[in-house]
C-alpha cells in the first residue's frame, strides 16, 4: 500500500485506477492461463470436496476453491474448514469466529497448456 | 554467410500496440550499427512494414514469389535507401494465407539466414495462423504491449503459446510508456507488467507523438529524428540486444520537478 492509496482511503476516494486494472489482471489472468471455465471450476470443487468428505467430515458450503498465479504458475488453492475427522476425533473450534482449522493443499497446473 | 544469425519474432497477441513501428526501429537502429539486418513482415493479410520504412513504391516481388520460386531471394529483398544494411523482404498477397504452412517460413528464414545477421520478423496480430506461422520460423521473441489491461492479457496468451513452443528467451518491450500518468498511479507501473507476465524488460519505449510524424513520412524516427524519446529507447533497445548493458530510464524520474518529487513521495510503498 502506498501513501496515495493511504490519503485515498481517508478521504474515502476511489483508489488510482491502476491497482484496479492489476486486481482485474491477475484474476482473468489466473482463469486464462488454466483454460477453466466458472462452472468447470465450480464442478472440480465440489467433486474435490466430495472425495475428502470421504476421509473427513468437512463444511460443503464452506470450502473454497480457487485460482492462484504468481510467476506465472498458477496453483489450485482449496480451503476446506475440517469439522471432525471420520473416527470421531472433533477438529473444530467451538467458536466459529475463531479460525477454523482447515486443510490446505495446493496443486500446481502447468499454465502454459 | 552469417551462421550465427539470430531469428527474432516480434508480437504482441493484441495489434496496435506497436509490433511493426518496433520492427521497423529495430532494423534501422541495429543497420546502423553496421550489423546486416533483414526485416521480413509476416502479416501477410494487413502488411504495413514497407509504408513505415518508405519502400512500399519499391517493391517488385515478395515472399511469395520467392516461394514458387518465380524469382530469386536478392530480387525480392528491397534494401534502404539510406541504410543499406537493412533489407525488406515484402509480406506476399493475402490469398498467400490460403497455402502457407508454418514449413514455408522456415523457408524462407533459412535462406534469410544465409546473409544476414539478424532477421527481425513482423508477426500479425491474433495467435491463429498467422502467428504460428510465423512462431515457427523464430529462435527467440520480443513480446511488445502496452500499460493497458487488453494488451496485457492478449500478451500474456501469446507468452504462454511461445513458452509451450520452447522458444527462448522471449522478452518483452513495454511500449507507449506515459510517465505522468504513471506517476499519479493511473497507469500499470512497469513492475505491474513485468510482474504479472514474468518476462524480462528488454526495454520500454515512451509515448511520442513523432512516431506518428515519423509513419506520415515512412521515415522511422530512428533514421532523422534520433533525439525524440521514443528514438532513444529504441536505439537502447537494439544496444542491449546486441549485449550492451543500458540501463532502463525510471519513467517516474523523468522529469525532477517539485511536483514529480511529490508523485514520487506519494508512490513510496509504505506496507
Amino acid at each position: 500500500m502506498t501513501l496515495r492509496d493511504i490519503i485515498n482511503k481517508l478521504l474515502r476516494r476511489q483508489p488510482a485506477s491502476a491497482s484496479t486494472a492489476r486486481e482485474r489482471l491477475q484474476l482473468v489472468l489466473a482463469h486464462d492461463r488454466s483454460d477453466l471455465s466458472t462452472e468447470l471450476l465450480d464442478q472440480m470443487r465440489r467433486e474435490i470436496l466430495e472425495v475428502v468428505a470421504k476421509y473427513v467430515e468437512i463444511d460443503m458450503d464452506e470450502g473454497a476453491v480457487s485460482l492462484e498465479t504468481e510467476d506465472r504458475m498458477t496453483a489450485l488453492v482449496a480451503n476446506l474448514p475440517i469439522k471432525r475427522t471420520l473416527n470421531g476425533q472433533i477438529k473444530l473450534i467451538e467458536h466459529s469466529d475463531k479460525p477454523k482449522e482447515s486443510s490446505q493443499f495446493t496443486e500446481n497446473i502447468d499454465s502454459n497448456s | 554467410m552469417a551462421t550465427d544469425t539470430r531469428v527474432i519474432l516480434v508480437c504482441s497477441g493484441k495489434g496496435g500496440v506497436g509490433k511493426t513501428t518496433l520492427t521497423a526501429n529495430l532494423g534501422i537502429s541495429l543497420a546502423r550499427q553496421g550489423i546486416s539486418t533483414a526485416v521480413l513482415d509476416a502479416d501477410f493479410g494487413l502488411r504495413n512494414l514497407d509504408l513505415l520504412l518508405g519502400l512500399e513504391n519499391r517493391i517488385v516481388y515478395t515472399a511469395q514469389e520467392v516461394l514458387e520460386e518465380e524469382c530469386r531471394l536478392d530480387q525480392a529483398l528491397v534494401k534502404h535507401k539510406q541504410e543499406s544494411n537493412l533489407s525488406l523482404l515484402p509480406a506476399g498477397n493475402p490469398r498467400m494465407l490460403d497455402w502457407l504452412k508454418p514449413d514455408d517460413m522456415k523457408r524462407i528464414v533459412d535462406m534469410l539466414k544465409e546473409q544476414f545477421n539478424y532477421v527481425l520478423i513482423d508477426c500479425p496480430a491474433g495467435v491463429e495462423d498467422g502467428f504460428k506461422n510465423a512462431m515457427a520460423a523464430c529462435q527467440e521473441a520480443i513480446v511488445v504491449t502496452n500499460p493497458e489491461v487488453s494488451a496485457v492479457r492478449d500478451a500474456d496468451r501469446v507468452i504462454g503459446l511461445l513458452n509451450t513452443n520452447s522458444i527462448k528467451p522471449v522478452q518483452l518491450v513495454l511500449n507507449r510508456v506515459r510517465p505522468k500518468m504513471m506517476a499519479s498511479q493511473e497507469m500499470l507501473s512497469i513492475n505491474d507488467v513485468t510482474d504479472i507476465l514474468a518476462l524480462p524488460l528488454l526495454g520500454l519505449v515512451l509515448e511520442d507523438e513523432q512516431v506518428i510524424v515519423s509513419t506520415n513520412r515512412g521515415e522511422p524516427l530512428t533514421l532523422n529524428s534520433v533525439n525524440s524519446p521514443a528514438a532513444k529507447c529504441y536505439i537502447n533497445i537494439a544496444r542491449r540486444l546486441q549485449g550492451e548493458d543500458i540501463a532502463i530510464i525510471n519513467p517516474l524520474e523523468e522529469n525532477s520537478s517539485i511536483g514529480a518529487k511529490f508523485r514520487r513521495l506519494m508512490q513510496t510503498k509504505i506496507f
